[in-house]
């Protein structure tokens, strides 16, 4: 009895297991966004990537295994207001001549809780590489389908963003915000 | 015919007097400084007085509720009674419109920022929701707005001083004393 019980939960969890038993390889781009979230003098304001890619390998079940990169073409920022993007891609920010990519590259994905992982990676922009660690939680949406959501912040200064006359963090913070969002599937 | 003397019980209360006159400085400095920002190229500089200017609006709004509510609950001294009925009348309407722009101007520009995508904030110490969705030509439409009203606003403000002057040096009536600050007993 006691044995039958137990092996028919153990088939149950199984079973359960193996209908979310995924692994995410693909990114849908089009419905994925990263943001950048700088604090002006007290006020937020966004400026978004729209051109990027990634790859991705990643089963829930074994976050060990998990892999993933990102690289963001800079020239697609845009924060809506034409001289101050100008301004973003000029060489006192992200100086897009000279550093056209930035990316991230996973190092390390451990679980938090079953739909929670702490992600560990290497971020690289304007020619700066610097660790990064932060939160990331799976939405599953269908069989085959989900959505990975992190939030980090990040020092502009470690990266050189800011420079000459945006030196000074008082009118433009040093932590700037950064909100991603994957749509990520099953091919 | 003699100048009147006002006694205290025809001046305005002493917070009716003191609001009027905070905000009478703030809101000419709020204009000048709102008037500037399309002047300063995009830089902290431009960013700074961009945020002196929030700050002013959001401060003008809730002292903006203060006087109301002290308004409502305290009767301001009575109608000059040697001066026509149609100047009353048109300082009673001066007054009204006055209210009314204190208050839509500040709301306009934070209806503004929200469409540009900027939150307001109140000296850096909390933030204001965003009440629109990013959307830059309604955020171009309700700049013009929040302009033609500044401009308004201070054409009355231009009207209620040259009427009070009239008062003053024309009519010799002393009107200005119900709105002077109240010096220190000499009795």
């Amino acid at each position: 009895m006691m044995i039958r019980r137990t092996a028919a939960l153990a088939a149950l969890c199984l079973l359960n297991a193996s209908a979310w038993a995924v692994e995410y390889n693909s990114v849908d781009t089009t419905k994925s966004t990263i943001r950048f979230i700088p604090t002006l003098m007290g006020s937020k304001t966004e400026g978004s990537f729209k051109k990027f890619s990634a790859q991705i390998r990643f089963d829930p079940e074994k976050p060990a295994q998990a892999q993933a990169r990102a690289e963001v073409m800079v020239q697609s920022f845009d924060i809506g207001f034409d001289e101050a993007t100008d301004e973003a891609l000029g060489p006192n920010w992200f100086d897009v001549k000279k550093f056209p990519t930035a990316t991230f590259v996973a190092t390390q994905v451990t679980p938090l809780t079953k739909d929670r992982f702490e992600l560990s990676g290497n971020l690289s922009i304007k020619g700066q590489t610097k660790p990064v660690r932060f939160p990331v939680t799976l939405t599953r949406e269908s069989a085959n389908a989900g959505r990975l959501d992190g939030t980090l912040t990040i020092k502009r200064l470690d990266f050189g963003l800011g420079q000459g006359q945006w030196a000074g963090t008082g009118t433009v913070s040093n932590d700037i915000n950064v909100q991603i969002r994957l749509s990520i599937f099953n091919k | 015919m003699t100048p009147n003397t006002l006694s205290d019980n025809v001046r305005y209360t002493p917070p009716a007097i003191a609001l009027h006159w905070l905000m009478a400085w703030i809101i000419i400095a709020v204009y000048f400084l709102g008037l500037s920002i399309d002047e300063i190229p995009v830089g902290p500089d431009r960013i700074q007085v961009v945020g002196w200017h929030k700050w002013l609006g959001v401060t003008i709004a809730f002292l903006w509720g203060f006087r109301v509510l002290w308004r409502a609950s305290h009767r301001p001294p009575a109608d000059p009674a040697d001066s026509p009925a149609w100047q009353n009348n048109a300082a009673h309407l001066v007054h009204i419109a006055l209210y009314v722009l204190m208050i839509a101007i500040p709301v306009s520009g934070w209806l503004m920022s929200s469409a540009k995508g900027y939150t307001t904030n109140f000296f850096g110490l909390f933030d204001l929701p965003n009440l629109l969705e990013k959307d830059k030509p309604l955020g171009h439409t309700l700049k013009e707005v929040h302009e033609v009203l500044a401009n308004l606003l201070m054409a009355l403000v231009g009207l209620h001083i040259a009427a009070a002057l009239k008062h003053q040096l024309i009519n010799k009536d002393n009107l200005l004393a119900r709105m002077r600050p109240a010096r220190k007993s000499r009795s």
